[in-house]
């Protein structure tokens, strides 16, 4: 539950920027707010310096290979410390312009959380100071978390599909 | 030494041969093999939770010192026996190959566990499927994770290995062929 003093920051920053929102919604107990991916920046840049959203607790992505123009979306947790507030914010984009922004100028930590997210999904981070992978190996010449590669090692030959439900 | 503690050295059979008085003949691989199975020095490589098991049979229950083994070689350059316990992803591949490549003959490889054995349950894009892809392995355990009884029965065929192994192996073109189906530089 919110103390009205924690809604109250949550609505400044609703009003304070409702025409850059395209969407928001409550979901877990959470405010999501979806954004174009040119207005990031500035967005969240605001959130940092005039409403106390100073950590950006979790960056991540996820693929719905379904969702045709909206393939994947960037999804960023940032936290509000002093008034314990946590705003989720999402960013769809299509998977043949898979380009973000980085956030890396405003916060030092989304340098690694974007490098993993370009190595398990392939998304591009403009302006990154140095995207490489991260968590697997240098010769990998696919991004696996997306849907349409299997999750399965595809060198190994001894599995058998009635016992390992290939 | 007291009669108590005389009774706790075990004594290691000496090899077949021919004895008299005053001398005692045998091969020199045996004697050779004798020497060093029962002075393996082991090179842990752990990873995961087969590592935890592995501390327990290092300690003091089960005790992999009765073995000739109390020194754990953390450089690769002064141990025998690889052991591998644990996950490997495949990012640790050439990590581990390397510490293979760095140990001086003869050298003996244990794959504790499924996954080492054979990515186990992790069948997945990040995992190797077996450290037989990167290295040779000279023994397997099964388990996950295997008892420090089961640890230690791999120890101890990888000892018998060492016994009776013919001093020329190594220089077999066989074991050269071995080597390079893994890529692995032979040793002049």
């Amino acid at each position: 539950m919110r103390s009205p003093e924690q809604q109250e920051i949550i609505n400044a920053v609703l009003t304070a920027h409702k025409e850059l929102i395209l969407n928001s919604e409550e979901l877990y107990d959470i405010t999501s707010i979806e954004l174009s991916k040119e207005n990031l920046i500035p967005f969240v840049e605001d959130l940092k310096t005039n409403h106390g959203f100073g950590f950006l607790t979790d960056l991540t992505v996820v693929h719905y290979p379904d969702n045709s123009g909206r393939e994947l979306c960037g999804s960023y947790l940032i936290h509000n410390w002093m008034k314990n507030v946590r705003l989720r914010l999402k960013v769809y984009i299509s998977i043949e312009d898979n380009h973000l922004p980085s956030l890396t100028p405003l916060f030092r930590t989304s340098n690694w959380l974007e490098r993993e997210a370009f190595d398990n999904f392939g998304i591009i981070y403009d302006n990154h100071p140095d995207l490489r992978r991260i968590l697997n190996m240098d010769e990998m010449d696919y991004h696996p978390l997306l849907k349409q590669y299997a999750l399965e090692d595809e060198t190994r030959k001894d599995k058998d599909d009635t016992f390992f439900g290939r | 030494m007291g009669e108590i503690e005389k009774s706790m050295v075990e004594m290691k059979e000496a090899p077949e041969g021919y004895e008299g008085r005053g001398f005692f003949a045998t091969k020199l691989d045996s004697v050779i093999g004798m020497a060093r199975s029962n002075s393996l020095w082991p090179l842990p490589f752990a990873t995961s939770c087969c590592g935890i098991e592995f501390m327990a049979t290092a300690s003091t229950n089960y005790d992999l010192a009765r073995f000739g083994m109390e020194r754990m070689s953390f450089s690769p350059r002064q141990a025998d026996l690889l052991m591998v316990m644990g996950t490997i992803a495949k990012k640790m591949g050439p990590v581990l190959k390397q510490v293979y490549d760095q140990m001086a003959e003869p050298k003996w490889v244990l794959s504790v566990g499924a996954c080492a054995s054979s990515g186990g349950i992790f069948d997945t894009y990040s995992v190797l499927q077996g450290i037989d892809n990167v290295i040779p392995v000279d023994v397997y355990v099964p388990g996950c994770p295997p008892r420090p009884e089961q640890i230690l029965e791999g120890v101890m065929k990888i000892q018998e290995l060492a016994k009776s192994e013919s001093l020329r192996r190594r220089n077999s073109d066989e074991y050269k062929r071995m080597l390079e189906g893994y890529n692995i530089e032979v040793s002049k």
